[in-house]
């Protein structure tokens, strides 16, 4: 490693420190980072609390691209001085940022009878919520644009000043309004803006110091990085079957670099009506006092947080019927045919009620495993979302023995509250990559939530440029319900960026799924592997990945029209090359 | 005749289009999306067809990351409104199967349906050609539904008017073959160029174009606001001719004063042999003349207007090969629709049947879909939609009167309606027309409850006024030639226009430029009280408001902008 030559220290004192620390693990390294920060607060000298370059934000909401334009000329300006301004089209803008934000700017009209413009409506009504937090650590200015023909002249801008000063936030200058003739207000107030940044804030004219900030790799499973949950959004339409949730997370602060492939692992708590299921059902007392690695908790703390109470496991289920002997749980620990359905088919709280047995709380806590993280494949990339990272969620819910299911981490993540908390860390995957040739054609499948990485890919294509062509191939049950993501793949296609084939096996009396349009497009399919594409597939690995690799193999066999040997020998030869990579559960 | 200006955009896409071909056959098919290509919106207008979508849950869909919830809206024609009872069957099967559960009557004497998916356009648009209806040129750059009073105590005039409605329909319908193409199945054009379209040319109109025929002293067509009137001139039972009128029309835009509408102004009488003639030339001059760069001012109205009545008098009359007579005397009487049992002097009689705002479908207190579907059943006439969005059970014998009556009420079908109610119209507004600013069909029947109830303060319990209301300005339901006239502006907000007059012949002047209904309602209580006290003998309502000096009439369609107070 080599530090920023911009570090101040001397070159002589860098070398020592190279051949100091260079030795020692991630983990020494990060203490002693801290250490040294320490020693420097000792001094008097704690470093600084806010980043270098002053960050902040400048939102604009407006029917006509006015706002765009100041926004875009106060964020131009605020980096000629050394401030970090980003402009945001309201529409694009996570309310649930408020609460971190330190510096924000509003540019926004008004519309009809003193409405907000349609890009403002979400944040207006986040804002307008009385119960939202204080924004004690907010300094704001706001720019209101209007028309002083209409009775409610300016009235949103008005309101949005009024809402963040009720909330707690500090005007940095008085709110300006403009009418149609907007010009030369707008650069009054720009001026008056960094005028008072400048007096305030001075800009980091000093080089950047050495912080105490852990690098991505320090976050994991036992130390995960807590994430501000930005965006919670339920992404099937309303009359869908299903729901998936679209999840923004801010790793903000937090270094975490990805690229797309990778996964975001998430440390969960079991939501509290599963705890109480497992409770009720085992007759127990959620008080109860456990011992938990040499620490007396809560049986309720230690359900929530500590143990996997509806995944059902072989040693789980060798516990359990080591405390009962009963001949069907023998019989299916006996056979491993058996085993596979008896374990999908149950969850803890099913064979707690299926084969009741007086346990105790601590036998209760033994015979179950430790809380794994779950893994969701990351749908954004870093360069088209900054550090925002984006999970794709379906929440499992379903009948079984005459009761309703749902699976512990999805239903935790479904229900998370925006603004809340979610221990992440990352979960790299380096055998599921975009190809390093961004000129390689680009096949994706996948089905459900399986395209999310998908989504990162060809934001990433789109970022790079790349000038191999991409093609997804996405499924699910009904277009106008479960098309996850449908404005991003039809503004790629309209871009001539995407080449998008789709499946839905509810839209029409046979079922129809992604294998089966690959059939269709098999001609053009084999094309592209003949011109050297990439065959990326993601999703179910009990159905749709033994399908979609058949139907591989015979497009590939209906085309190169050489037998079946030699199909399968170039499906293998695909594979060995690195051409054909899956990412299936 | 040459314009250097840029030609609007739809211009662009109707030359590129072959005859209304476009891309449409692909927009079809292509299963990524429930819309259509971009282009292709413009030229499915011509085919009767208008993409919208659901704005109720816009928003809702656009957080969802998924596309608006599209779907189609599907105009059929029934030039004069005319329709048998198996063609009625058949439009009430296809709203259930294919739309969104029910059939909406417009303003137009047209059929119209809601709701219909992509994957069932194709359907639709065949299973309505199969009743032998259709849909092409029921929107678009052409001529549209050609409408004519539906009724009239004399029979003989009424069929012979209808007659001259679909002489005149057929012989203005575009020749392309592109509909039969895309929607039926038909015989493929096999080369590049397209077939001729005679009266038209490859870039049909430069905006809509509407032509009404009408029986006075009833004006239930609404004759002063189409482009092209004929108004029957009917002596001892016999049509000898037509008075013509053009250049009527009623879009506008909010506070655009280079936008407004206009009534029709008359050519002079013409023999019934020369109408076919007239009325070509004047869609010709049209083509020809009209304004294609400005689709705000575009329609017929502003040609004339631009050049002058007698320059386009003399224009058509030298494309026609006639000579104008003088115009003959006319009076009308009213324009909103008789409730009940009618008999004409052949000694047949006619149900006028109210139909709130043109929808029709089925609700616990009435059902309307269900009860027409019954009277279709049995009916040995005919159906006639009137531009008013009611409909006649026409043609009844007097022994049959009892059955339809049975029916009607076992439906909840034919209780009593006010003046206002039975005189107001509303255009479709939310949740469907992607112009709406504001709520249209949904919010009026509410409204007049709360207006009745001034009405019932003032006693003009049962006293005809004209109201109608548009979501938006471009005045589908007429609002300029209402006594009464509510134009969408934002939500729950209206422009209001007062000072029409009740038989269509004078237009009303902005009132107020917005109002919600709390003010609205003190309004018309106001001028309704005045109203009360102060009409001479039957004087009607906007005729009221304007001997008494609270608008001023308006002269000229550009007066409208001017607010009144």
């Amino acid at each position: 490693m080599s530090l920023p030559v911009q570090a101040p220290v001397s070159p002589e004192s860098q070398h020592e420190l190279t051949a100091l620390a260079g030795g020692w693990s991630a983990d020494q390294q990060l203490w002693a980072s801290g250490f040294l920060a320490g020693m420097a607060a000792a001094r008097g000298h704690a470093a600084p609390a806010s980043a270098p370059a002053l960050k902040g934000t400048v939102l604009f909401g407006s029917q006509s691209g006015n706002g765009q334009g100041v926004a875009e000329a106060l964020a131009s300006a605020g980096a000629d001085l050394g401030f970090e301004l980003r402009a945001v089209n309201m529409a694009d803008y996570a309310p649930a940022r408020l609460a971190r934000e330190e510096l924000l700017f509003v540019v926004v009209s008004t519309h009809g009878e003193g409405d907000p413009p349609d890009d403002a409506a979400d944040l207006w009504s986040s804002l307008a919520d009385p119960t939202g937090p204080r924004l004690e650590q907010l300094r704001y200015a706001v720019l209101a644009l209007g028309d002083s023909s209409y009775a409610h002249y300016c009235q949103t801008g008005r309101d949005f000043d009024e809402r963040l000063a009720a909330r707690g936030a500090q005007a940095l200058v008085p709110r300006v309004e403009c009418d149609l003739e907007y010009q030369e207000p707008a650069e009054a107030w720009r001026s008056q803006v960094l005028e008072t940044l400048k007096e305030e804030f001075a800009p980091a004219a000093a080089p950047p110091r050495l912080r105490a900030v852990p690098a991505s790799e320090a976050y994991t499973s036992a130390r995960p990085f807590p994430a501000l949950l930005e965006v919670n959004q339920k992404i099937t339409g309303r009359d869908s079957s299903k729901d998936v949730r679209h999840l923004e997370l801010s790793l903000d602060g937090s270094q975490i670099e990805w690229e797309p492939g990778d996964s975001l692992g998430v440390k969960i708590a079991n939501p509290a009506s599963i705890v109480d299921e497992v409770l009720e059902a085992a007759d127990l007392d959620g008080d109860a006092v456990v011992r938990l690695a040499d620490e007396e908790t809560s049986l309720r703390q230690a359900l929530t947080g500590e143990r996997e109470i509806t995944r059902l496991t072989r040693p789980v289920l060798e516990r359990f019927s080591g405390q009962t002997d009963h001949p069907d749980l023998t019989a299916a620990l006996a056979d491993s045919s058996e085993l596979a359905p008896f374990l999908f088919r149950h969850q803890v709280v099913d064979l707690l009620r299926e084969y009741p047995l007086a346990l105790d709380a601590q036998t209760l806590l033994d015979v179950l495993s430790p809380l794994a993280h779950r893994a969701y494949s990351i749908a954004s990339d870093a360069q088209a979302t900054g550090s925002s990272v984006h999970l794709t969620v379906a929440r499992l819910t379903y009948e079984q023995f005459g009761r309703a299911h749902a699976g512990a981490a999805s239903t935790s993540l479904a229900d998370a509250a925006a603004g809340g908390e979610i221990p992440v860390f990352l979960d790299p995957n380096p055998r599921f990559r975009l190809p390093e040739d961004p000129a390689t054609p680009v096949i994706m499948i996948g089905p459900g939530t399986g395209v999310a990485p998908f989504r990162a890919f060809v934001q990433r294509r789109e970022a790079q440029g790349a000038s191999g062509k991409n093609w997804l191939f996405f499924g699910d049950r009904q277009r106008h319900n479960d098309f996850l993501y449908q404005v991003d793949w039809l503004r790629w296609r309209k871009a001539g960026l995407l080449e998008l084939d789709v499946a839905f096996s509810r839209d029409q009396e046979d079922k129809r799924y992604v294998q089966h349009v690959m059939a269709e497009r098999g001609a053009e399919f084999y094309d592209w592997l003949e011109s050297g594409a990439a065959v990326y597939v993601c999703g179910d690995a009990s159905r749709m990945a033994p399908d979609v690799d058949q139907a591989l193999t015979q497009l590939v066999q209906k085309h190169q029209a050489r037998g079946a040997e030699a199909a399968a020998e170039y499906v293998q030869q695909l594979k060995r090359s690195g051409r054909y990579k899956r990412d299936v559960y | 005749m040459s314009d250097e200006r840029k030609l609007s955009d739809v211009e662009r896409i109707k030359t590129a289009s072959r005859n209304l071909r476009g891309t449409l056959e692909e927009s079809l098919t292509d299963d990524v999306t429930g819309a259509i290509a971009e282009d292709d919106t413009q030229l499915s207008k011509f085919h009767g067809i208008y993409q919208q979508d659901d704005r109720d849950i816009r928003a809702e869909r656009r957080r969802q990351k998924l596309e608006p919830a599209y779907s189609f809206m599907i105009r059929a024609r029934v030039p004069g409104g005319l329709c048998t009872p198996a063609q009625w069957l058949a439009m009430d099967r296809l709203a259930r199967t294919h739309a969104n559960g029910t059939l909406r009557l417009t303003t137009r004497q047209a059929f119209q349906f809601h709701g219909v998916i992509k994957s069932r356009l194709k359907a639709t648009v065949a299973g309505i050609n199969e009743a032998l209806l259709d849909t092409l040129a029921a929107c678009g750059d052409v001529n549209r539904n050609v409408m004519a009073s539906p009724i009239a105590a004399q029979a003989t005039a009424q069929r012979e008017v209808a007659r001259w409605a679909d002489v005149l329909s057929e012989h203005l319908t575009p020749q392309t073959g592109a509909y039969h193409e895309i929607w039926l199945d038909g015989a493929r054009l096999e080369t590049d160029a397209a077939e001729a379209e005679p009266i038209y040319g490859a870039t049909y109109l430069p905006r809509k174009f509407k032509m009404a025929l009408v029986i006075p002293p009833i004006n239930d067509v609404d004759i002063y606001t189409q482009d092209l009137g004929l108004i029957a001139i009917i002596e001892d039972g016999q049509l000898v001719g037509f008075n013509v009128s053009v250049g009527g029309g009623m879009g506008m835009a909010h506070g655009v004063r280079e936008t407004y509408p206009m009534l029709g102004q008359l050519l002079g009488f013409i023999t019934p042999d020369q109408a076919v003639a007239v009325s070509e030339a004047v869609v010709t001059t049209q083509r020809d003349f009209g304004d294609r760069s400005n689709r705000k001012h575009a329609r017929l109205k502003y040609t004339i207007d631009d050049r002058g009545i007698d320059w386009f008098r003399a224009e058509v009359a030298r494309r026609a090969g006639v000579t104008f007579a003088p115009p003959r005397s006319v009076t009308f009487t009213q324009r909103g629709d008789a409730r009940g049992w009618l008999e004409d002097d052949e000694g047949h009689w006619h149900y006028g049947l109210f139909v709130e705002n043109g929808r029709i479908g089925d609700t616990e207190h009435q059902q309307l879909l269900s009860g027409l579907r019954a009277v279709a059943e049995v009916h040995r006439g005919e159906f006639r939609l009137t531009g008013n969005q009611n409909v006649w059970i026409a043609g009844v014998a007097a022994d049959q009167r009892p059955v339809i009556d049975d029916i009607l009420k076992a439906h909840g079908i034919g209780t009593g309606v006010s003046g206002l109610r039975l005189n107001s119209m509303a255009c479709v507004g939310f949740p469907t027309c992607g112009l709406a600013m504001a709520e249209s069909e949904r919010y009026l029947p509410e409204l007049i409850d709360a207006i009745d109830e001034i009405m019932i303060r003032h006693g003009l319990d049962d006293e005809p006024i004209v109201l109608r209301m548009t979501g938006c300005p471009n005045g589908c339901a007429r609002p300029y030639a209402a006594e009464i006239g509510l134009v969408g502006k934002s939500d729950n907000h209206y422009a209001l226009f007062l000072g029409g007059d009740f038989e269509g012949q004078r237009l009303n002047r902005l009132y107020r430029a917005s109002v919600a209904e709390a003010e609205l309602l003190e309004i018309l209580d106001q001028l309704l009280r005045q109203f009360a006290s102060g009409r001479m003998g039957d004087e009607r309502f906007g005729d009221f408001l304007v001997r008494s000096g609270v608008v001023a009439p308006v002269l000229h369609g550009s007066e409208i902008h001017e607010e009144a107070a």
